[in-house]
């Protein structure tokens, strides 16, 4: 029944290939941005199609495994290219593919007139292709391939502009910093194959079988070492502590590249790993532990960060980590439904945002052309007064800003609502429950003050360029402006299928839809929990209103303040930063994280190359065997002429070698 | 008056051989007949003849052939490595006659010289004796000097033929040894045997000499492979030899050493494993790591290539240290593939490069993305296949390598190799950002690109690809060939 | 086992000993006179024209080389002709082979110039 499933990542794999070979020749932008955007739409049919099918199967036949071919067998160890369609791969296909048909119709009009049209579409194409596979792949493998596609094309796409040196630059620091996000996955998958096969003979890296087999693995132990590798791996992928860094700098692509790969989908793979084997990080209290914590610093520190930014993208790519942090934090507590229907809803909100953001720097820079001023089109202190200019985009930009801030009746709330719920009432982590969720709802409480920081400064207030420039502002095109129109009804109603239980009873016992949808996916996390785990403490549904209504204010203070600072008394930030000028410079220079990582381990693994290359070649080698062989010199003169310079060098690094292993054998 | 009776010969095992070795002496004799200026025809024919040898070699596909009272076999361990061995000369052939004409050489001799160290390789890959691979090396390794110095008119070539010449010769009298122990301590040089008298001792592992035997040929081996410590020779041969020359070293010869390496410890020495297993562990690491940290900071290009070629010996060994099935299917797999993308790059530098060798540094790549797309896209192809990213051949082979290691259990082997092609991607990175990030040089005039090497390329992209997106095409032959032995 | 090496020690003892006895001896027992004649070096009864140090043209090296080569082929040729009714057409065509080959160097070398002196 999901015989056709292979097509959804094979269609934008055809549109690569046709704009990547054929696209110089096309040069037609309508007919290439035509193609690319075809090619999603036809993989999100499949996808609507697929997951139609799998609600009509009753809950506990939801999993497939679709085979295509054989990939690679060899004794115990088998991959085969085949695809796991459950309520989680839908889910997540069904959000790649719809979000990303929205961004391909939005880039067709941002991309307009640049450069290499054909070369950012193929790229997107590709992109689509690699995020399909890691979301569809059955085995650890097919998600590595995936996840390394994904890594690749963005990459590509933050260097899009590579004249720009600061564009390629972020390029190479995302690819690195992923790299080693790279090497705890493949560590985790060796361990977790080595593991199984070692002890319980199940040699497997496929998803279903590991699953099915999941009641072998111990608690903690080696899989909290397994666990601890693949988060590795997430924090790479997914901009969380410590390997943050390189998602504020890949702000430097294109901003359609912004919204799919660094807020809707990519970044999020490092969440979709973790739920996508819940059944082994259930497994480690430890491991949770660090996911929870992890993430709920990261919310909050990055939230920090989001304070004191001007470029509007990079208050965004903050807030992007800081939302991460919250889908992490409720990966740590055991509330993977929760966490995953946050990263729909930030995916619906988030990518809004960005748009609507590049809907403003396109206009921005538009008016600035014409003025021939070089003024910077991202910085908010020449924004504002937007919203007469840009009324379509502002109401959609303030529609998804309400919904990240977590007022009530948007899907931000909702999500957010539950994960913050759920730090403070699950059973795993004790009294730190407090601690997270006074983390979580400090961030929320700042996330609401600098996103409408960022409404306040762009729409809000007096117009800062100059009155020339000004005219030329305008609405942008409606091939930009109907995908913000879908993604903000989107945030506003996106988040009614997961409505959270005590809101749900209010409104006649309607269930969340979302959790009870993905019931299947968690079944052996919930098998187990049955078992092993102490049962979480009852708390009251009135415990439950009175932190949701403390959550609610929270963010309204925020909103209170930043209205306060940026519209009523837009002096008040003036005299803030002259009063604590230290914080501010820390704040602003987001807190000298990238000059630590720089003197903490870029600059020691240049030095230590610099110093094998001379250091250790020319001056240990060449100087010992030099003296060694003055020594042989001073014997026999007759050798002087017949060495040429340098052999000896190398002739004596091999004897000593020899040397050395004999003895080692001999004598042991 | 008796007859000395002569054993039976059966010449189908070494067919191939005879037919290379007669081709290349033809092509000698043919080379001193006809004009200077036409000596790419031999070229042409080298190829063919190539291409024919591939397909005696792919007949043999199959049961195992003995010939010459076992001391040479024709199975499918030897034929999946011939084919290696036949591959990296066809495309050293292709890639030779655009560099040889333009650094004026004359290379009539080039051919033959191939052919020739394709036979040694070849007897190496099917010896069954210590001496018939010996024998193999030599002819290879011979043949080879004279290729590392084969541009007489460049004194950096010159310099690295002296080298190798010297270097090899020394390392071949420990190899030479350690067989001499072998022999001594079980009395014959015929692999098999030496598998049954080893099998019978009681504690092998306490019987000095043939323990000095087994480490001094590995410490030979070690050096055609260019495992640390005994890589030093590798990057200044590599820099001084003539580029096509470089790229058939790193590919064939390595491959090569790996053959006899695998058939002498595997088959002869498999009572010993605890012991060389346990070294080649150290050594695995030590090559992985020199070879990786060093050409973090190289500018010449070819010099990074001769690094990163070690820090690839490397990657093998760790499959070699596992010594399990997997492991030895990994390097076969792993060795066909470094052919494919290691000569495709350096075919990508002969095209960049001027005369006397010039233009060879990673900033001679800048722009290449804008001048010459397609160039530029397959040279990306076998960047990332050295860095080991999928969908390429190169992260297959790592990832079959690294499992074979986590298999047997070496789970820091496995890692230390994953933390060190993690730094690789720093270096080979490091080019794309210069082709495809940087502006190119103003003055610069590109290569035409000849039907040879325009072949040798569309080969290379080909081979890196499909062994990524299909193994198991490639892994199933690789699996049967390694089962025999 | 060692003892089938004991000629070889002896013969061994005997060589350095004969060598080292009959300089010693000589330089004990001579008489010395020297005169620049019979101090310069002997080269084969002509008299010395210059240092002995010089340079060699490359092409005495090559025609060493190519003289020991085909010196080995003599010297594989004798083991063969006395054996070679034990042989028979084995040894012939093997011995052939042998030769062919090094026929092609020859030619080769012939064809190179190397046996040309200018």
């Amino acid at each position: 029944m999901f015989d056709n499933v292979w097509l959804i990542p094979l269609f934008p794999f055809i549109g690569f290939l046709i704009n990547g070979l054929l696209g110089k020749k096309i040069k037609n932008e309508t007919v290439i941005g035509g193609i690319g955007a075809l090619a999603v739409l036809c993989s999100f049919l499949v996808s609507c199609k697929t997951i139609l099918a799998l609600l009509s199967l009753p809950g506990e036949e939801r999993v497939a495994n679709v085979k295509v071919f054989t990939w690679i067998t060899s004794g115990s160890f088998n991959a085969d290219i085949a695809f796991l369609i459950d309520p989680l791969s839908c889910v997540m296909i069904m959000i790649v593919t719809g979000v990303g048909f929205l961004i391909h119709v939005y880039s067709i009009g941002y991309m307009h007139g640049e450069e290499g049209f054909y070369r950012f579409f193929s790229y997107l194409n590709l992109f689509m292709f690699s995020m399909l596979l890691l979301v569809l792949g059955n085995n650890l493998l097919l998600m590595f391939v995936g996840w390394e596609g994904v890594g690749l094309c963005s990459y590509l796409l933050i260097g899009y502009y590579f004249h720009k040196k600061s564009a390629g630059d972020a390029g190479k620091k995302a690819f690195v910093m992923n790299r080693v996000g790279d090497f705890g996955f493949l560590l985790g998958t060796f361990t977790l194959y080595w593991y199984m096969g070692q002890a319980h003979n199940v040699w497997t890296i496929k998803f279903t079988d590991l699953a099915a087999n999941s009641h072998l693995l111990p608690t903690g132990g080696i899989v909290t070492a397994i666990t601890l590798c693949f988060f590795l791996g997430a924090t790479g992928k997914s901009a969380q502590i410590p390997l943050y860094t390189w998602l504020p700098d890949a702000m430097e692509g294109p901003t359609p590249v912004s919204a799919l790969i660094h807020a809707a989908t990519m970044v999020t793979a490092g969440v979709y790993m973790i739920g996508r084997m819940n059944y082994l990080f259930i497994r480690s209290p430890e491991t949770l532990m660090v996911v929870a914590v992890v993430g709920g610093c990261t919310a909050l520190f990055a939230a920090t960060i989001g304070t004191a930014q001007n470029d509007i993208k990079r208050v965004l790519a903050y807030s992007t980590v800081s939302q991460l942090g919250y889908m992490f934090l409720a990966m740590g507590t055991g509330a993977f439904a929760a966490g995953i229907f946050h990263l729909m809803t930030h995916a619906f909100f988030k990518a809004c945002l960005f748009l609507g953001s590049g809907a403003v720097i396109h206009s921005m820079h538009h008016a600035l052309h014409h003025v021939h001023s070089h003024d910077d089109a991202q910085d908010m202190r020449n924004m504002g007064g937007l919203r007469s200019k840009m009324p379509l985009t502002f109401l959609t930009f303030l529609l998804a800003t309400i919904a990240i801030a977590g007022i009530p009746g948007f899907s931000g709330f909702f999500s957010k609502d539950e994960i913050l719920w759920q730090a403070f009432s699950n059973p795993h982590h004790g009294d730190l429950n407090y601690l997270l969720w006074g983390m979580g709802a400090l961030a929320a409480g700042l996330t609401a003050f600098y996103m409408f920081r960022l409404v306040f400064m762009t729409f809000f207030g007096e117009c800062r360029i100059t009155p020339k420039a000004k005219d030329h502002l305008h609405e942008s095109p409606m091939v930009i402006v109907i995908p913000l129109i879908v993604l903000a009804a989107l945030s506003v109603v996106g988040g009614y299928i997961g409505l959270p239980k005590v809101i749900g009873e209010l409104f006649g016992g309607i269930p969340n839809y979302f959790e009870h949808y993905l019931e299947p996916v968690f079944k052996y996390s919930e098998e187990y929990m049955a078992q092993h785990a102490a049962h979480a403490a009852e708390h009251s549904a009135t415990l439950e209103w009175g932190l949701m209504g403390l959550s609610v204010l929270v963010a309204l203070v925020g909103i209170t303040i930043a209205f306060t600072m940026y519209v009523k008394n837009t002096e008040l930030p003036k005299r803030f930063v002259a009063t604590f000028p230290a914080l501010h410079r820390a704040v602003y220079n987001k807190w000298y994280i990238d000059e630590l990582y720089d003197y903490l381990f870029v600059n020691p693994c240049k030095a230590l190359g610099r110093f094998l290359w001379k250091g250790f070649d020319v001056v240990v080698v060449d100087g010992v065997v030099n003296g060694v062989a003055n020594v042989v010199m001073a014997f026999s003169g007759v050798f002087r002429y017949m060495q040429s310079g340098y052999i000896y060098n190398y002739a004596w690094s091999m004897a000593f070698g020899v040397v050395v292993i004999l003895g080692y054998y001999v004598f042991k | 008056m008796d007859m000395i009776t002569i054993p039976a010969v059966n010449m189908t095992p070494i067919l191939p051989e005879i037919f290379l070795s007669v081709l290349a002496m033809a092509l000698l004799l043919i080379n001193v007949f006809i004009p200077s200026g036409q000596k790419s025809y031999l070229g042409y024919i080298s190829f063919v003849g190539v291409v024919a040898a591939g397909v005696l070699v792919g007949a043999g596909w199959g049961a195992p052939v003995e010939s010459f009272s076992g001391s040479v076999v024709q199975d499918n361990f030897a034929t999946f490595f011939k084919i290696i061995f036949l591959l990296s000369a066809g495309l050293a052939i292709l890639i030779s006659d655009q560099y040889m004409e333009r650094e004026g050489c004359n290379h009539g001799e080039l051919y033959p010289l191939i052919l020739f160290t394709v036979v040694g390789m070849m007897l190496m890959a099917a010896g069954t004796d210590l001496m018939t691979i010996f024998l193999g090396l030599e002819v290879m390794s011979v043949a080879l000097y004279v290729l590392a110095g084969f541009n007489r008119a460049n004194l950096k070539s010159n310099e690295a033929g002296l080298k190798y010449f010297l270097l090899g010769s020394f390392s071949t009298g420990f190899l030479l040894y350690g067989m001499a122990l072998t022999y001594g301590a079980t009395g014959t040089t015929r692999i098999a045997k030496i598998a049954a008298i080893v099998g019978q001792m009681t504690v092998p592992s306490a019987n000095i000499m043939l323990v000095a035997g087994m480490l001094l040929m590995l410490t030979g081996f070690a050096f055609k492979v260019a495992a640390a410590p005994f890589h030093m020779w590798t990057p200044d041969v590599y820099e001084g030899a003539p580029t096509p020359m470089t790229a058939f070293m790193s590919a064939g010869p390595k491959a090569a050493g790996f053959a006899a390496l695998l058939r002498i410890f595997l088959v002869a020495l498999p009572t010993l494993q605890v012991e060389w297993s346990q070294l080649l562990w150290v050594l695995a690491v030590l090559t992985m790591t020199v070879g990786n940290i060093t050409a973090l900071r190289q500018d010449n290009i070819k010099r990074m290539l001769a690094y990163s070629s070690i820090a690839h010996a490397g990657y093998a060994l760790v499959g070699f240290a596992a010594g399990n099935g997997t492991g030895a299917a990994g390097i076969l797999f792993y060795m066909l593939s470094y052919t494919f993308m290691n000569i495709g790059a350096f075919a990508v530098i002969i095209l960049i490069g001027k005369k006397g060798e010039a233009n060879g540094t990673v900033m001679d790549f800048a722009g290449l993305g804008f001048k010459q797309p397609a160039l530029a896209v397959a040279m990306s192809v076998f960047l990332f296949s050295l860095a080991g990213i999928p969908p390429t051949a190169g992260f297959i082979g790592k990832f079959y390598l690294f499992s074979s290691a986590v298999q047997k259990g070496y789970i820091w082997l496995a890692v230390i190799g994953v933390l060190n092609s993690a730094a690789s991607v720093y270096y080979y990175l490091r080019v794309m950002v210069y082709m495809y990030m940087k502006e190119p040089t103003e003055d610069f005039e590109w290569t035409r690109i000849t039907p040879p090497i325009a072949l040798s390329l569309l080969i290379s992209v080909a081979g890196t690809l499909i062994p990524g997106i299909v193994p198991s095409v490639i892994l199933q032959f690789a699996e049967q060939a390694v089962k025999l032995i | 086992m060692l003892g089938a090496y004991l000629p070889i020690l002896l013969l061994v003892i005997v060589a350095v000993l004969f060598g080292l006895v009959s300089i010693v001896l000589s330089s004990l027992i001579g008489q010395k006179k020297p005169s620049p004649v019979k101090l310069a070096p002997y080269e084969s009864g002509c008299t010395p024209v210059g240092t002995a140090r010089e340079r060699f043209s490359i092409k005495f090296y090559l025609i060493a080389m190519l003289f020991i080569l085909f010196d080995i082929e003599a010297v594989f040729l004798y083991p063969w002709a006395i054996l070679y009714k034990k042989l028979g057409v084995f040894g012939l065509v093997e011995m052939g082979t042998f030769i062919v080959i090094l026929f092609v160097g020859y030619i080769y070398v012939w064809k190179k110039g190397a046996l040309e002196w200018e």
